[in-house]
């Protein structure tokens, strides 16, 4: 039976966003509902052409990057949006912040939602924050 | 006609194989066999879970040396 999950990006970091991903293109590829809601230090890296070095958290991360067969954050994301229709859904208060619109985000990413919709949606589905 | 097809994902670390494995199951016809390579012993176990879950066909599981041939059959 597929399930709903939410998972929230707020944190900037490879660790956290590696494992975001992973949660989100297996559980995506799966047949489960997904959402993700990208906030805070996590979205930026989502801006069309930003970069994607990130800063690391601790030995993990620095791992994560010596090793070349470790798939990119941004490469799974976009596994779970094309494999499993994972819903990418940036924050209309971070854009606003950013001052920057919906378009200049990676193509995977949309639509602009705010707190209240993602809340109403994620009710008794599982809550993932990273 | 089905068909056999080798991919090979050894030395990329989870979930990269079972993303390979996915991505090539959608494009692939009812009945065709694949065969996973891989040298990420997790993989081993999440291909199996994966495919139970989804519904199709586990034919095999076997590692030889390093590599773990994982063998599924596209049923649906």
């Amino acid at each position: 039976m597929s399930q709903h999950l939410h998972i929230i990006c707020v944190t900037g970091t490879r660790e956290k966003l590696q494992m975001a991903a992973m949660f989100a293109s297996v559980a995506a590829a799966t047949g489960d509902q997904v959402s993700v809601f990208f906030s805070m230090n996590a979205l930026p890296f989502f801006v069309k052409d930003s970069t994607d070095k990130v800063p690391v958290e601790g030995r993990f991360g620095e791992l994560m990057e010596q090793e070349v067969g470790v798939p990119p954050f941004k490469q799974l994301f976009k596994h779970a949006s094309e494999l499993g229709d994972a819903k990418l859904l940036p924050c209309s208060m971070a854009l606003d912040l950013l001052k920057i619109s919906e378009e200049a985000l990676d193509p995977e990413l949309g639509p602009a939602t705010g707190l209240t919709r993602f809340l109403s949606d994620a009710e008794g589905g599982q809550l993932l924050t990273f | 006609m089905s068909e056999c097809k080798t991919i090979d994902a050894r030395d990329t670390f989870c979930p990269g194989p079972l993303m390979e494995l996915i991505t090539y199951m959608k494009q692939a016809n009812v009945g065709d066999t694949l065969e996973l390579l891989s040298t990420d012993k997790g993989t081993a176990s999440d291909v199996p879970e994966w495919i139970k879950k989804v519904g199709h066909e586990m034919v095999s599981s076997e590692k030889v040396g390093e590599v773990w041939h994982l063998t599924v059959r596209k049923t649906k």
